[in-house]
């Protein structure tokens, strides 16, 4: 990719391992700024843990990690990125704190120690709100939202500090499809209108493959990392080099238990 | 009623202190309770009489050791020992928990050991133990009126953070905000606000005043800032009663201040059940 802009984000021969087993392999990923780059691969293929490479939540034991230009550990600007962790989820629900305060916290870093919420803070978490369809909520408490809804507030949580690049690690694990189908509406409208970079990690790759422009696959190694066009015409190739195995046993990996199988194969058919 | 307190200096000095750690102790409670951390509380509690028992033994033979005031020597060791259970946490990575044993027996048990080498149980200790009506002089209100204020803006100055981490520590600390630092200080602190309000309260029933308050407040709270509002305002009002009704029935306060604080809790408990409140999720009831 010969972008004449520099890459917001850029993996060069990065390997890691919580043991000495590795869990990451030679791990080449250069994100153009304005894509929407969907990652995927099976369960424990890694993908959570290239997150944390990224966020500087651990350190690679080999390769190099640029953020903007700036080297993973020498970054300071954690304000332009946003994450939303695969464990955003699983607050205790009881926690008594309303969608707004919640929100709020997005601009916490932001707005620095020593430092308090002012009424320019307030009207940006509104905005924010406003943005993942949230605003008639802001009181409401966090805990008496469904799955879904409480998803979109920790997107407005890191979207509120207007970052450049937006992180998702399987934001639409426990929300209907309905509600998934509205939720890449979104993401896509804030890749287009806003200019967001994202990288989106899922597991479901049928629904994701109609809104991502590139696609990357993940097993250990990068398997595929090219635009989603490319990524289609090669599906099944692709997933069996990513799973070692034939499709069948795929669809059944996909098969989150919400919908039911023939939904999914259908599905997956008419991606074809 | 309450004019009693005003009458005497001995009794207006407890009176204000009980003021304060009405406010201090359901304060500090909040981040205890949302952040799982009530063992911790009683711990520290544990090893503050652990300080206070030294200093009692050392009074003894050391006859130049009694011009310190325990309390100030109780809320060193439990500085002291927060300090140690952070590293003990340390150590422990994948077993946390295991810090708040160790600790809370230790000092228990180095406690009781002081506590035979000195005169062992005293009227002193009694008091140290249920709290007293009539402990705190005027000098040691001073302290106790500084602490306050610097414990309350330290509170306010980093609402947000400690906020942010007891909700979501990952993000937290993803966002920039120091968490160990701010860990570190919340537990000094608390070890601090349990040393003020031992003194009203004891030392058995210090944790009782951080966490009552707020789990009456939890059932109320639409927000986080209003969970500290109601704390802050069933904390006063048990405290206020609590030690007006132990003047009068010649009780331990520590003991009525408690009663007060369930009786508030039965109530919001019962008046919740009543009416049913809609707006409250399921884990209310769990
Ligand atoms: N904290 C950890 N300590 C040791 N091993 C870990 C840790 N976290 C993950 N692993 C291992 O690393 C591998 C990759 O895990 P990771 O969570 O990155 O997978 P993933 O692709 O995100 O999976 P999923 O789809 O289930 O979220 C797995 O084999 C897992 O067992
Ligand atoms: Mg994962």
């Amino acid at each position: 990719m010969s972008a004449d802009r520099e890459a917001v984000l850029e993996l060069q021969g990065v390997q890691f391992g919580y043991s000495s087993r590795p869990v990451l392999e030679d791990i080449q990923l250069s994100v153009a700024p304005g894509s929407f780059l969907g990652l995927v691969g099976p369960n424990g293929s890694g993908k959570s843990t290239l997150m944390k490479l990224l966020l500087g939540l651990l350190e690679a034991d080999e390769g190099t990690i640029k953020l903007f230009g700036t080297p993973v550990q020498s970054f300071r600007d954690w304000n332009r990125i946003g994450f939303v962790s695969q464990k955003a989820g699983s607050f205790n629900s009881g926690f008594p704190a309303t969608v707004f305060e919640v929100v709020s916290m997005g601009l916490y870093g932001k707005i620095g120690l020593f430092r308090f919420m002012k009424k320019k803070h307030k009207n940006r978490v509104m905005e924010a709100l406003r943005l993942v369809g949230l605003e008639e909520y802001s009181g409401r408490q966090i805990g008496m939202l469904s799955g879904g809804q409480q998803q979109r507030v920790f997107i407005a949580r890191a979207l509120v500090s207007e970052p450049e690049l937006l992180i998702l690690d399987e934001p639409t694990v426990g929300v209907d499809a309905d509600s998934v189908r509205n939720f890449y509406e979104l993401l896509k409208e804030l890749n287009r209108n806003k200019g967001i970079t994202l990288l989106l990690v899922t597991h479901d790759i049928g629904a994701m493959s109609d809104y991502v422009t590139d696609v990357a696959c993940l097993n250990k190694c990068l398997h595929f990392h090219g635009a989603t066009g490319e990524f289609i015409s090669n599906k099944d190739e692709m997933m069996r080099a990513m799973y070692g195995h034939d499709v069948s046993v795929i669809e059944h990996n996909h098969d989150h238990g919400h919908h039911d199988h023939h939904h999914d194969h259908d599905r997956s058919e008419a991606v074809k | 009623m309450i004019d009693v307190f005003f009458q005497y200096d001995f009794l207006r000095y407890s009176f204000y202190t009980s003021l304060m750690i009405g406010i201090l102790a359901p304060l500090v409670g909040v981040f205890i309770v949302v952040r799982r951390l009530a063992l911790l509380a009683d711990t520290l509690s544990h090893i503050t009489l652990t300080g206070i028992a030294f200093s009692m033994m050392m009074a003894r033979y050391y006859p130049a050791f009694a011009a310190i005031n325990p309390v100030y020597t109780g809320m060193g060791f439990a500085v002291a020992g927060s300090l140690m259970i952070e590293q003990l946490r340390k150590s422990y990575a994948y077993y946390k928990e295991l810090a708040i044993p160790v600790i809370l027996s230790a000092g228990i048990g180095i406690g009781v050991v002081f506590i035979s080498l000195a005169d062992g149980f005293t009227t002193d200790l009694f008091n140290y133990l249920f709290g007293s009506v009539a402990a705190v002089s005027r000098n040691d209100f001073t302290a106790v009126a500084v602490l306050t204020a610097v414990v309350s803006l330290l509170l306010l100055l980093f609402y947000k953070e400690l906020f942010f981490l007891s909700f979501d520590e990952e993000q937290a600390v993803l966002s920039g905000i120091p968490a160990r630092a701010l860990h570190l200080m919340f537990i000094v602190i608390t070890a601090v606000v349990i040393g003020i309000s031992m003194q009203i309260v004891g030392i058995l029933l210090v944790s009782a005043l951080m966490t009552l308050p707020v789990a009456a407040a939890m059932r109320i709270a639409a927000s986080f800032k209003q969970l500290f509002l109601f704390a802050v305002l069933f904390g006063e009002l048990s405290v206020i009663a609590g030690m007006t009704a132990a003047f009068y029935a010649d009780a331990a306060p520590g003991g009525m201040i408690v009663v007060i604080n369930l009786l508030i809790l039965g109530a919001v408990l019962s008046a919740d059940r009543f009416l049913k409140r809609k707006e409250k999720p399921v884990w209310t009831s769990s």
